[in-house]
């Protein structure tokens, strides 16, 4: 019945509703999960990555963490080839404004202009609307440390803890249940990887699948933004004590 | 030559401008404000082939309050100098470039006094004090000697007002005055200065 109304992105059904746009949206909820916790001192980023394999060269595939200027990494669920076009424009367009006003683009700011870009593409149609969701984290000097989700539709939000892709509705549940206000970097790194591990299929969380980024203070307090390498997951990963959880939790 | 001199102080920015409107040899209006208010702590003053200085100055006001609506929030004055500024750098590098001169004077995120003086070419300083055009040869001296970081807001008048006595007595040009006009804690305000 909807095959009238579903070919194009632009035109609603009878029901009022966007079917290509409810499909991108589909396609982002079978992506591994990739999950945002908001520290009082800091953001985490942490995502699963599905295709993994021996012969995968492991430190030259970061394929969800993305650094988008000085002050912002994203963390993308759904076609990572689509999130690449939309992540190229954002970078360009955070230096372009930076050259313009000599000082760095606002997350908000940033975020919007994403989500200006995927909404016309529900609008103004073309092939397809962009198969991605966003989770950002960044920081600025107006609102501090912030974390944003941006979806297909071009719509965005501004969380404390979230998550998008598979199981993100459980991933939300456990982070409602677990998450307090001001947290350190710390304990929201290990809540992310905690939820991570409890969301994702495999039973066992290891550094292979898994992909990592924080921005937080250093001792002197300047801004420090980094994605994880495999080695420094893994010390995570042990340190925190997931694993052997898991273990545990295997054995009994 | 219109005169346009900005002076910054311990905790406010003079901005003063001539009254004349001048073509050719005459003047066609003796109270013309070449100042653009572009926020509550933000003023553009600005010469410069005429035309080109109105259409650029609206310009430049129209762009600010763009973007506080777009953005809800003030562009403070370091951000808005560096966009003027790009302004003019593209505009000299394209077929028809403004000609135009500005000095731009405000409080940094309401607080830190900034004085800059942008030209046609693109070029930005941050200054103490500074004039453009004809009016700095007969005044720099006196900011020179007479400027210290720490004046008060009176100090800063007075100095102004010597470099006042010295263009209507040294500068050739019938300017009609200044409009003078400060930007403190509490905004823009103008200055009876007669």
């Amino acid at each position: 019945m909807s095959r009238r109304y579903d070919s194009r992105t632009t035109i609603f059904s009878p029901e009022g509703r966007l079917y290509q746009v409810e499909y991108a949206l589909e396609a982002i909820n079978h992506a591994g999960t990739a999950i945002g916790v908001m520290a009082k001192d800091g953001v985490v980023l942490a995502a699963e990555r599905k295709v993994t394999s021996k012969l995968l060269e492991q430190d030259t595939s970061a394929e969800k963490m993305y650094v988008l200027n000085d002050k912002t990494v994203c963390a993308v669920a759904g076609m990572t080839a689509d999130a690449g076009i939309l992540i190229n424009s954002i970078r360009y367009s955070a230096q372009q404004y930076l050259k313009t006003y000599g000082e760095d683009i606002p997350i908000e700011t940033l975020v919007k202009r994403i989500c200006d870009v995927k909404q016309g593409y529900t609008q103004h149609g073309g092939l397809r609307p962009f198969g991605v969701s966003f989770i950002f984290a960044g920081h600025d000097e107006r609102y501090g440390f912030q974390l944003y989700t941006s979806n297909p539709s071009g719509n965005y939000s501004g969380w404390k803890a979230t998550s998008i892709g598979a199981n993100n509705t459980s991933a939300q549940t456990l982070l409602k249940q677990d998450y307090k206000d001001g947290m350190t970097l710390e304990e929201a790194q290990n809540l992310a990887l905690k939820v991570l591990s409890k969301t994702t299929d495999s039973n066992k969380l290891t550094s292979e699948k898994v992909e990592f980024s924080t921005i937080g203070l250093d001792a002197d307090g300047k801004l420090q933004l980094r994605i994880w390498t495999p080695e420094q997951i893994e010390k995570l990963l042990k340190e925190s004590g997931v694993l052997t959880r898991d273990e545990e939790g295997e054995e009994s | 030559m219109d005169i346009i001199l900005g002076i910054r102080v311990k905790d406010s920015v003079i901005v003063a401008t001539s009254k004349a409107f001048t073509r050719g040899i005459s003047v066609l209006k003796d109270t013309d404000d070449k100042t653009r208010v572009l926020n509550q702590y933000n003023l553009l003053a600005f010469t410069g082939e005429s035309g080109d200085t109105t259409q650029f100055a609206d310009y430049i006001q129209a762009n600010i309050q763009l973007f506080t609506m777009r953005e809800n929030t003030e562009l403070n004055s370091k951000a808005i100098a560096s966009f003027v500024r790009q302004q003019l750098a593209t505009s000299i590098r394209s077929r028809t470039p403004y000609q135009v001169q500005v000095l731009l004077g405000g409080l940094h995120n309401g607080s830190e006094p900034f004085l800059s003086l942008i030209d046609y070419l693109g070029t930005r300083v941050d200054l103490p004090y500074c004039a453009h055009g004809y009016a700095a040869f007969y005044t720099m001296s006196l900011l020179d000697h007479h400027y210290k970081p720490d004046m008060a807001l009176d100090e800063g008048l007075k100095l102004l007002k010597l470099c006042h006595q010295e263009l209507v007595k040294r500068m050739p040009i019938e300017f009609k005055g200044l409009y003078v006009k400060v930007i403190d804690k509490d905004g823009i305000r103008d200055i009876d200065f007669s």
